[in-house]
């Protein structure tokens, strides 16, 4: 299958109430399969395809403030005018799972794959102080684990969680095993799961509101404390990567998605030169696995992070690593992706060379 | 008699209803969002649907609607109500789910979400304040603002030559195949409100019979930002708006 199209038919499988998006290369097949697949014969699920990404991201949050399993996807400038959405999502503590699949910027720029959405992704992207769970899948496998993960892991924080994939993830076609079909929630579960959702005030209960207001000072820091919090919870549990030859390793490379997968490539041609070289993979992007990081820095003579863009990825890698070693980063833009011989030359150049 | 004598229940021949808070409400004295949240809540209390409604709080002067209205409710960032709704109402087609907003955030910046939710004929209700001015903010010029209207952003009235024409969304999105029912109300007199809440009943039975989007707007005044007493302002309302924002039903399907 397709990237997209694991995605989609993961999320359905993942029991997804809902999904509200809007066209955009080179993620429409996420919507084409779905509208194609029938899945409010299948299990109940409504597709709905928006006016725009605003309207879409505002679906979201309706969805999400009702208890609902939604999700949406789109691509860099599609996210972009989704981040009104997503700041007020991630304010009310809405659950709810986005996928981006990356091409390269900025503006209109190209439909070609790009990683140059990190900071927008990890460091906020809409207005206010707030994070997205963000999760990095590098194989047509993973597209399609991460939308079941990322249902589960909006609904433990009540926090939206992005899979940040590009376009060479989303258009790859590579064999993928499927979970079995979760059940959707019914209305007795979504009104015990989620006791905050909007589902019709009985004369039981307190009406439930779900907004992002607050106009007192006072109150509004709490809930930005209680938030923070929330998001210290998240990086002591949820962090993720994968260290692959890293035991023995001098040199380091820390690289996600498309950008891991050819860097393992130039280990590889590296290892075969008799130079030892790990690969460390974050699978979650927020939180960053800072720890290992700064672990494994205290074991090489240098760190080299691939990424397609200017290098954005690097400021958490440095962050992590201190001054310990040095950290210096290779990358292509505009939607080329790097060939690992590119690789291994800025290896040599940079870290063991330089 | 005493007060406490008089206000005996056998004495009582009006009260308030149940789904409206005991909050105070933060609109100015004057102000006709009072009495259409009131009439919004009465009619949802007749109808016996309290537990099945969702209500779309819109951002503006009745952002904090759901400080008063006694049901579930979401805030919804600005203009995008409508879409917020649609979500709410295809996830759950039994609930009731309406809409409330005031003309800068239906008639300007969710003027898209608007007229899609409308086009698709979301079986939803919107409920329409235009005051003519945006009040929250401290009266800035409105889509709906009359020509040769004072307003913040329009001190010297507005020039339709540079300003633009007022919006007649209300007339635009009639000619939507996806709209049901359309009418413009007001809240100024006792004859008008027992209308108004005619409509919304209507709007509301509407949804109950899966028929599409039933569209109310009410025409109400904004006497703070308009600078003038809350009389003062209906008597202007009745001269100034009502010509170009006639009352009454302007789409009534009855398929």
């Amino acid at each position: 299958m397709k990237g997209n199209e694991a995605f989609a038919e993961a999320a359905i499988r993942a029991g997804a109430d809902g999904y509200f998006g809007y066209p955009i290369t080179p993620q429409s097949e996420v919507m084409e399969y779905l509208m194609a697949e029938k899945p409010e014969e299948r299990t109940g699920m409504v597709v709905l395809q928006a006016e725009s990404e605003v309207a879409a991201i505002n679906m979201v949050y309706g969805g999400a403030a009702c208890g609902k399993r939604v999700l949406t996807s789109s691509s860099s400038p599609g996210i972009s005018l989704k981040q009104e959405g997503i700041s007020y999502i991630a304010g009310a503590e809405l659950p709810c799972v986005i996928l981006n699949v990356v091409r390269g910027g900025p503006g209109l720029g190209t439909i070609q794959p790009s990683q140059s959405d990190y900071f927008q992704s990890t460091k906020g992207g809409g207005h206010g102080d707030y994070r997205m769970i963000v999760l990095a899948p590098s194989s047509v496998q993973e597209m399609a684990d991460f939308a079941g993960l990322g249902f589960d892991l909006a609904f433990k924080y009540r926090n939206p969680v992005l899979v940040l994939s590009d376009g060479a993830i989303g258009q790859m076609m590579e064999k993928v095993e499927l979970e079995e079909q979760r059940p959707r929630f019914t209305e007795e579960e979504i009104i015990q799961n989620t006791p905050w959702a909007t589902t019709g005030k009985p004369k039981t209960r307190e009406r439930n509101i779900i907004t992002s207001l607050d106009l007192d000072s006072g109150r509004q820091e709490l809930h930005n404390i209680a938030l923070q919090a929330k998001y210290k919870e998240i990086e002591k549990n949820e962090t993720r990567y994968e260290a692959i030859q890293c035991d023995d390793a001098d040199y380091l490379i820390v690289a996600y998605g498309t950008s891991a997968r050819l860097s393992q490539k130039a280990i590889d041609i590296l290892r075969a030169e008799g130079i030892k070289v790990g690969l460390l993979r974050p699978i979650t992007l927020f939180p960053f696995p800072t720890e290992i990081i700064s672990k494994l820095a205290g074991q090489v003579k240098g760190i080299l992070t691939v990424e397609m863009s200017a290098g954005q990825m690097i400021e958490d890698v440095r962050l992590a690593v201190g001054c310990k070693v040095k950290v210096e980063h290779f990358g292509r833009m505009g939607g080329i992706i790097p060939s690992p011989t590119e690789v291994v030359e800025a290896m040599h150049k940079k870290i063991i060379g330089g | 008699m005493t007060k406490e004598e008089i206000r005996q229940p056998e004495n009582l021949i009006y009260k308030k209803t149940d789904l409206m808070t005991d909050n105070t409400l933060s609109y100015c004295p004057g102000c006709g969002h009072g009495t259409a949240h009131r009439i919004v809540m009465e009619v949802l209390e007749e109808m016996g649907i309290q537990d099945k409604t969702i209500g779309i709080a819109p951002v503006g002067c009745s952002v904090l609607a759901y400080d008063f209205m006694n049901i579930d409710m979401q805030q919804a960032a600005h203009g995008r109500a409508p879409a917020v709704a649609t979500a709410v109402k295809r996830l759950h087609p039994e609930k009731f789910v309406f809409t409330y907003q005031g003309d800068g955030d239906l008639a300007a910046i969710g003027t898209a979400e608007t007229i899609h939710a409308c086009n698709r004929g979301e079986n939803i209700v919107i409920i329409f304040i235009n005051n003519g001015i945006y009040g929250m903010t401290g009266g800035q010029m409105a889509p709906t603002t009359l020509p040769g209207m004072k307003s913040s952003t329009s001190p010297y009235g507005r020039d339709v030559h540079s300003m633009g024409n007022p919006l007649k969304i209300t007339e635009l999105i009639a000619q939507l195949p996806g709209t049901i029912y359309v009418t413009r109300q007001a809240v100024h007199t006792p004859g008008n409100v027992r209308k108004t809440k005619k409509a919304i009943r209507k709007a509301f039975e509407n949804q109950k019979l899966n028929k599409g989007l039933s569209f109310v707007e009410i025409v109400s005044n904004c006497n703070s930002g308009w600078k003038m007493t809350p009389v003062k302002a209906n008597e202007w309302m009745v001269e100034n708006m009502f010509p170009f924002y006639p009352l009454g039903d302007i789409k009534v399907n009855e398929d």
